[in-house]
């Protein structure tokens, strides 16, 4: 069974914050379901949606970790469950 | 799949307008606690506590963190320490010794406020309700985090008036003995008619003998959000409006069904209820009056006020139902006034009296609520308060609460402080003619005809 997060990244567009991230991603087992990304006046939007059934890190340890990865490239990144949508935007 | 746009719309309504889950109240039986020596029962309180409740802000934090929603705060409710400390304490000192335990759980477990230091005296009162009843001032002075609540009525027995009168005089000497923090004690004493047993906010939450062991009750919040919808439905008609109001509602409550089961798994503890309330604070953009002014008046209060808060409350009900398992605690728009920067502005430019919140108790969740008044207000007046919005509750077969807090020397004009969630308030002029001798009758005002069902 697939366990879905949501990935959000958003900051000032610079070379490989997608290549840095999702290097991450492929290094703990995490597959990428659906991205999709814009720019903005030079701000860098991406929301990805990923399954984390084989990821051999606990939820609170992937979000830190994400988090430190995207200040290294200087963008804000967040996890979420993606249960919060779900069950927000679904009945 | 979860798309693009519902995800910018939930964040932007965690970031921008302060979508929260107000509190996780754990509730907590103590009737296990109860031996007849004081020492002992303390140890026991103390033990159960910080025993059931010990990961409750862990797992509170865990839960903001895997969803990146905030839970203002991880709360603690327990048995009517009427009850509980009944053949242990037999003066009001000894209650105090019972605050002060409960108040150093609550410091142990990390934990903001702990209800529960209540008396259910709708009908009479026991010796050990008035024992504890009389300790509440000190035990308010001498605790930070202990809240306290006193149900002086219901439909089905009518209003207790000795216990209304007493509280009159309570609510007083607890004004005295906090004057030193602007009366604070005050804001900690709930006075209800038809409480509930399962009402997770603060400070009148109190763990019912209805309730089971141990209960996680969720109380739910978003007045931003509903005031962000409202932008967008400006000038549209009441049906729009009505949609608007119920889709948020459904919205914010399911966050808060989820918050509530996942707190429920974590802690092994079975979930109880939602209380699907529209929570202010005094945080800009976090406040019901916001949302009145949205839906059309010029400052809350205005004439209007009172239609536009129903229509409100109806639709947050009417929204939230749908979208929670188990609905209970008190459950709709709170317009507690120091805690609502709308309110503090409409009270301050005179657009808002004491009166108009009365008539808006009549149709909203609870009642007068964190109103400030002057110093110099008698016991009598502040008792015929009680008694009024008791009446309102009791007729209106709904659940009505009093939190008025008479500032020892501050006056009209005079604002008070209280600080965090509590907020500050401008002092309200009241009524100043005399209620005395309707006050010192004795006995109680019988139950409403319409009480007799069965």
């Amino acid at each position: 069974m697939q366990k879905r997060v949501i990935i959000t990244v958003v900051g000032k567009d610079t070379v490989g914050i997608i290549a840095r991230i999702c290097t991450y991603l492929s290094e703990h087992q995490i597959n990428i379901l659906d991205i999709s990304q814009t720019i903005v006046q030079e701000f860098f939007d991406m929301i990805m949606i990923v399954d984390t059934a084989r990821c051999d890190r606990a939820f609170s340890e992937l979000a830190d970790d994400l988090e430190k990865v995207g200040k290294e490239v200087g963008v804000d990144v967040r996890c979420q469950s993606e249960e919060i949508f779900d069950m927000m935007h679904r009945i | 799949m979860i798309s693009k746009y519902e995800v910018l719309q939930t964040n932007h309504m965690i970031e921008d307008d302060n979508l929260d889950v107000r509190t996780i109240t754990l509730g907590i039986n103590l009737l296990p606690c109860v031996v007849d020596d004081l020492d002992r029962l303390c140890v026991n309180v103390y033990r159960r506590i910080t025993g059931l409740a010990g990961n409750l802000v862990k797992v509170g934090e865990e839960i903001e963190k895997k969803y990146r929603i905030p839970i203002v705060n991880k709360r603690i409710s327990v048995t009517p320490i009427a009850l509980v400390g009944a053949s242990a304490c037999h003066a009001p000192e000894d209650f105090v010794r019972l605050a002060e335990t409960l108040d150093r759980a609550a410091a142990e477990t990390g934990v903001n406020f702990i209800g529960g230091y209540s008396a259910i005296v709708s009908k009479d009162m026991t010796r050990a309700d008035e024992l504890l009843i009389r300790s509440i001032p000190q035990a308010l002075a001498r605790t930070e985090r202990v809240c306290s609540s006193v149900n002086v009525g219901s439909t089905k027995t009518g209003l207790n008036m000795d216990a209304v009168r007493l509280m009159g005089e309570i609510i007083r000497e607890t004004a005295i003995a906090t004057a030193d923090r602007d009366s604070l004690g005050c804001a900690k004493l709930v006075v209800f008619c038809n409480a509930p047993d399962d009402n997770p906010f603060m400070a009148g939450a109190f763990h019912g003998v209805t309730e089971g062991d141990a209960v996680i009750n969720v109380g739910v919040s978003g007045p931003g959000v509903v005031k962000d919808a409202l932008v967008k439905a400006r000038g549209a008609g009441f049906e729009e409006l009505c949609e608007t109001i119920k889709k948020t509602a459904f919205q914010i409550t399911r966050v808060g069904q989820l918050v509530a089961k996942e707190a429920s798994a974590r802690l092994g503890i079975p979930f109880g209820i939602i209380d699907l309330s529209l929570a202010p604070t005094p945080a800009v953009g976090d406040s019901v009056a916001e949302i009145l002014e949205e839906i059309g008046l010029e400052s809350v209060g205005a004439p209007g006020t009172t239609a536009a808060l129903a229509l409100l409350n109806d639709q947050v009900k009417k929204g939230g139902i749908m979208a929670g398992s188990s609905i209970g605690g008190l459950s709709g728009a709170f317009i507690p006034v120091s805690e609502d920067q709308g309110m503090i502005d409409a009270a301050e430019r005179g657009a808002l009296t004491i009166e108009k919140l009365e008539a808006m108790t009549c149709v909203c969740s609870v009642g007068l609520d964190m109103i400030a008044v002057p110093g110099t207000t008698s016991a009598a007046t502040l008792a015929g308060i009680l008694a009024d919005e008791a009446a309102i509750g009791m007729i209106n077969q709904k659940t009505t609460a009093v939190r008025l807090i008479p500032v020892i020397g501050k006056d009209v004009g005079d604002i008070a402080v209280f600080g965090g969630l509590l907020g500050r308030a401008p002092i309200m002029p009241v009524n100043t003619w005399s209620c005395e001798a309707f006050i010192s009758r004795k006995g109680r005002i019988p139950a409403p005809v319409h009480s007799f069902k069965n």
